[in-house]
């Protein structure tokens, strides 16, 4: 039977929209973007090498906790052992990732980006969607994604790690402190933009205030929530620039490590 | 744009309709609106159309103009090219009672199940006090004139009538936020409702609502985003709920 604007008593009209704009043109751009990433991410997380540059580590492979990471990557120890399957080592990348990655599938605006541009649900403002049956995030596995926080949580972890290593970035590749490369500006963009991605986002508005009813019982907790409330008006924007600055900082380090190119240092 | 404009209306009822085409004179400054009252007045006497303030301030205007929903007297014309089409019809989620008017009557079931405003019983109207930051939140949602465009443009029962039953549409997450955030509310649980009855959960955040909300109400990150971590909060976070029946926070 006929659901959605074909329904009876709608009116009958046969098209699934009649927006004469190119709407699909968003949606496409990001499954584009993203598709991208997701295929640069697994491939790096594959190749388990040229993620370590004294003093440069790449964002996909920090912290390295396993023992099979590259000699002087792992500035937490190696709690964790080689795991092997399949006669493969699994990748020191993979225990990390989880993390970003669970907080960005997570997140309020991703989701809205892959439910409309991998999912087409919907595609586009009043552009009807192919699916037959919709329950949105009422039941498994979708209703997993009020763990957000979690993610939350966790994420900030893994940006104090960042920072700490944008901070030994001050070194030179000898171990000497006050120098400043190319690569020490690389990893502190990305901690940066990892911190504004963070701090904008929506659990982060809820929590420092968003849950209180009386804001004026709390009024240093009604400020916090007033400048994240200001952030959270960007956050689609650092969601964007900060995965560019995750696959940038990747990437600068690849290089580095790999001799494509030398770390200039400015002092 | 003044001279001659392309219209195409949709004209029908619940069983039956079609587009007619027509060419109508629009002047400087115009808005859609306008051009569809000259059409009734030049060509079409028998057009149903439905208005009220022709100022933005009503929402009886709302349909759907080149496929997007729109209160018909904010779009300007010159908003168009010269010489495009202008597609009009009545709102698509809802049924249709006779060409641009739709029965928006959803609507007004899903207001009802809503449970009102409940001060505090030793409080006489004419007596709440409240401090400019607590009902600031609440406040935004207060400008909504009921349009019901982000109820039609919202896929949840746009694109699936079954739907409707459970699903009261971003227009009411607005009002149960409104009311849950309000500093004199005394129902402490419009979260566990707009979750278990009023299909929060089925709401994706697509965010469709706000795009087309002619108050700019920000729908989804202000009111439907902050519900939804509420409801975190009460139901999906063992921390938190086990911290609240222990120290009985205020609050959340
Ligand atoms: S954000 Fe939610 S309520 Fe708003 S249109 Fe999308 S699905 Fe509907
Ligand atoms: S929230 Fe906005 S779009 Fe929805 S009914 Fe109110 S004014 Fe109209
Ligand atoms: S990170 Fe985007 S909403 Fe939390
Ligand atoms: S006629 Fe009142 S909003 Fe358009």
């Amino acid at each position: 039977m006929a659901t959605g604007v074909f329904s009876e008593g709608r009116a009958s009209i046969d098209k699934r929209t009649l927006r004469t704009d190119k709407w699909w043109l968003q949606p496409a751009a990001t499954f584009g973007v993203l598709l991208s990433f997701v295929i640069y991410s697994t491939f790096r997380a594959f190749e388990k090498n040229y993620y370590w540059a004294e003093p440069l580590i790449s964002p996909f492979y920090s912290p390295c906790i396993s023992t099979a990471c590259l000699d002087g990557a792992s500035h937490f120890g190696q709690p964790i052992g080689t795991l092997v399957v399949f006669g493969m080592v699994i990748s020191p990348a993979f225990f990390i990732l989880v993390v970003p990655l669970g907080f960005r599938l997570t997140c309020y605006y991703y989701r809205k980006s892959y439910y409309r541009s991998f999912w087409m649900s919907p595609p586009a403002c009043s552009v009807a969607e192919p699916h037959k049956k919709y329950t949105g995030e009422t039941r498994a596995p979708l209703i997993l994604q009020n763990g957000h926080r979690w993610f939350f949580y966790l994420g900030l972890v893994l940006n104090v790690i960042l920072t700490y290593d944008a901070v030994i970035a001050f070194r030179n590749a000898d171990g000497e402190w006050g120098h400043m490369s190319v690569g020490t500006l690389v990893l502190t963009l990305n901690a940066t933009l990892l911190w504004l991605y963070s701090l904008s986002c929506h659990t982060c508005r809820h929590t420092i205030g968003g849950r209180l009813r009386s804001f004026s019982k709390h009024p240093y907790r009604y400020k916090a929530w007033s400048f994240v409330s200001k952030l959270n008006g960007n956050h689609p924007l650092y969601a964007w620039i900060s995965l560019f600055g995750v696959a940038f900082a990747d990437i600068y380090v690849r290089m580095v490590a790999k001799g494509t190119i030398t770390n200039y240092y400015f002092f | 744009m003044a001279g001659k404009v392309n219209l195409r209306i949709w004209r029908g009822d619940s069983k039956s309709g079609d587009f007619k085409d027509v060419q109508v004179d629009a002047n400087e400054g115009e808005v859609v609106l306008d051009v569809i009252h000259r059409v009734q007045a030049t060509q079409m006497s028998d057009l149903a159309v439905r208005w009220n303030c022709k100022a933005g301030k009503c929402g009886s205007c709302s349909m759907e103009i080149n496929g997007k929903p729109r209160l018909a007297c904010m779009t300007r014309m010159n908003t168009f090219e010269e010489g495009e089409t202008i597609t009009v019809t009545p709102l698509r989620a809802f049924p249709v009672i006779r060409d641009l008017v739709a029965d928006v009557s959803f609507n007004y079931k899903k207001a009802m199940e809503v449970p009102s405003f409940e001060p505090p019983a030793d409080l006489a109207p004419g007596e709440y006090r409240m401090q400019q930051v607590d009902v600031e939140r609440s406040q935004e949602f207060r400008k909504c004139i009921e349009c019901f465009l982000c109820q039609n443009t919202c896929h949840v029962i746009r694109d699936h009538e079954e739907n409707k039953k459970s699903f009261a549409g971003p227009r009411f997450f607005i009002r149960m936020a409104e009311l849950d955030m309000h500093p004199l509310d005394t129902i402490r649980n419009r979260k566990q409702q707009a979750q278990e009855e009023h299909g929060l959960g089925m709401c994706n955040i697509t965010k469709c609502c706000t795009e087309v909300c002619p108050e700019h109400i920000k729908i989804t990150d202000n009111a439907i985003i902050p519900m939804k971590e509420r409801v975190v909060d009460v139901k999906y976070d063992p921390v938190r709920w086990l911290g609240s029946k222990i120290r009985k926070r205020e609050g959340i």
